[in-house]
């Protein structure tokens, strides 16, 4: 394996300025990553010719001294991110053929900023899923095995071609969406670091609307400073999207101090859950250690309605897709089935186009909407949303970020909990009580399971505060000292 | 919580998607498994509680109500399965 895809992406991004390689070089040999790892189904729609044109274009710019902050770094885009005149799918065969006509927000920013596109990558359907096996295009592999066992690992969702791309170093760095943990599940499933930011921090223009009140854009890399380099250039107000935050962007990677020192970190009781993976408690264990030997002061907190967080998600999330999803209905763009009528060609074309899960979701969401049912349902989850929310707006009058795992488990072989939505939705436990919050969360790769596999750990800050986030984050990783990889052995 | 088969098939049809009576019975059960395990919310007391409605207690900010986009009638066809004349075609809707 060409090491040039090794880097990390401020080291390329360091590389490129001295002219230690070029822009070309350097997707080039992603261009080639990417071909030998088809076998994980990473990505969608790749667009090799695209990128090695814009990699002239990043050499040229970088020779005139006229370099953006991402010039020539080649990344990989969730293919929810519309991205003009490349096929855009959300991993559903009801989209089928869309080409959207314009540019994300986010994905615009990254472009203006000289980043190179590699190419689109897999996701559950619409973003709803924890394992990538909802795509319509087939589920991305987790490139993790357990250690003497062959079978193929998810990795993780709804955000897995991005986590699996950016761990088998097929991109320098990706785009995800989180929701409910779909950015920080598969980085910790795939070892990688996945951050959410305050909700509103990115603008959710041209991002495949899945739950509105939820959805969020995020980085997924390799290190913190990846990370902090990422969202400082896809962050930003946008007008098109009236939750945007009309605030400047801080230098996020200028807040990685590496001093916690006298930083308050809150362990929340509720997340130490009986099923809690022994391997995972460990290294809970571990990072309290770390962040109080690094001089922080660690705290007991209280997260009293934690348990009823995913109950909450599963009610707010499947409203709102039912009412986003009610675009699709074969007349603007993607799959139409013909019907003998107009309603018709609506009920059999949502029929053809959707997944079970995106169905059942649906289902979920137009049963807790529809007449004599909201109050008790819709309405009530929003209340407890409220109570949630409090709950960390309390927390945070005592303590600077909060510590947990980031999964109750790592990386299950594919199918294991496809038969059972619930068993599914556990993933998200300790990821989806932020989401509801709209607070800002990290995940950090900090440990490997007896069996070989990535497990991360998940700092939580209250809103705004990325800056705080990522310099615990920084101090967590290096503590850490996290070196895994998961191709070893293929050179 | 127990959905029975004429509530999914009123369901089904306020989200106009088609389902098979032979569907039916499964979908609800998995359905009624769901609603089961989200009854929980219930035992949460929430009188004086303000609902959440958003992921964030911003201000909404203002623009000035004036056209701000437009013209381009052939983007926003370049999609559609059908389009006519610069118009969405659809199957016919009156006799």
């Amino acid at each position: 394996m060409n090491e040039l895809v090794q880097l990390s992406l401020s080291d390329a991004r360091d590389g490129l300025a001295k002219g230690d390689f070029s822009a070309v070089e350097l997707t080039q040999a992603h261009v080639h990553a990417m071909e030998a790892h088809r076998d994980l189904n990473a990505y969608i729609t790749e667009v090799p010719d695209l990128a090695l044109e814009r990699a002239k274009e990043a050499d040229h710019n970088l020779g005139r001294g006229e370099a953006g902050a991402l010039e020539g770094l080649p990344l990989g885009i969730k293919d929810l991110f519309c991205t003009e005149g490349i096929l855009t799918t959300a991993a559903s065969h009801i989209l089928d053929g869309f080409t959207p006509p314009y540019e994300s927000f986010v994905t615009a920013n990254l472009k203006a900023a000289g980043a190179v596109t590699l190419g689109k990558t897999n996701l559950d359907e619409f973003a709803m899923g924890s394992s990538n096996e909802s795509s319509y295009y087939g589920p991305a592999h987790n490139p993790w095995k357990r250690a003497g066992d062959p079978s193929h690992l998810v990795p993780g969702g709804s955000s897995g071609g991005s986590a699996a791309a950016v761990a088998a170093r097929m991109c320098l760095a990706a785009t995800g969406t989180d929701t409910g943990g779909s950015i920080r599940q598969p980085a910790s499933f795939c070892g990688i670091v996945g951050m959410k930011p305050t909700y509103g921090r990115c603008s959710r223009w041209g991002i495949v609307a899945f739950s509105s009140s939820l959805d969020q854009a995020g980085p997924m890399t390799r290190t913190v400073r990846d990370s902090a380099m990422l969202l400082s250039v896809m962050a930003g107000h946008d007008p098109k999207d009236s939750t945007s935050a009309d605030m400047p962007v801080p230098d996020f990677e200028a807040a990685l101090t590496g001093d916690i020192k006298g930083l308050r970190i809150g362990i929340p009781a509720e997340y130490r859950l009986a099923e809690l993976n022994a391997d995972v408690a460990a290294l809970w264990g571990k990072g309290i250690n770390w962040l109080k030997d690094a001089g922080a002061e660690i705290i007991d907190i209280a997260l009293p309605h934690t348990k009823y967080a995913l109950p909450t998600y599963y009610i707010v999330a499947p409203a709102e897709a039912s009412s986003n999803l009610a675009r699709y209905d074969g007349v603007r763009f993607g799959l139409r089935v013909d019907g003998d009528s107009l309603d018709d060609m609506y009920t059999k074309t949502r029929a053809a186009g959707f997944g079970a899960e995106v169905k059942r979701r649906i289902f979920i969401g137009t049963y807790a909407l529809s007449a004599g049912y909201y109050d008790a349902y819709y309405l009530k989850a929003q209340k407890v949303r409220q109570l949630i929310y409090q709950d960390f707006a309390s927390a945070f009058e005592n303590v600077d970020a909060i510590l947990t795992p980031t999964t109750p488990t790592p990386a299950f072989p594919l199918g294991e909990n496809s038969s059972d939505p619930v068993a599914m939705y556990l993933n998200d436990v300790f990821t989806v009580p932020a989401s509801l919050a709209g607070i800002p969360g990290i995940s950090v790769p900090a440990g490997l399971s007896g069996d070989g596999l990535p497990l991360g750990l998940q700092l939580l800050t209250k809103r705004w505060d990325e800056e705080t986030l990522f310099r615990v984050a920084g101090v967590l990783e290096e503590a850490a000292g996290f070196t895994g990889h998961p191709l070893e052995g293929e050179g | 919580m127990s959905l029975d088969d004429a509530t999914v098939r009123k369901i089904a049809t306020l989200a106009r998607i088609d389902v098979a009576d032979a569907d039916l019975a499964p979908l609800a059960k998995e359905l009624s498994g769901i609603m089961s395990w989200i009854e929980q919310l219930q035992e949460v007391d929430t009188d004086s509680v303000e609902p959440m409605s958003g992921g964030t207690d911003m201000t909404l900010g203002w623009r000035k109500d004036a056209v701000s986009d437009g013209g381009h009638a052939d983007k926003v066809l370049a999609n559609a399965p059908e389009s006519h004349e610069g118009f969405f075609g659809v199957p016919k809707v009156i006799e």
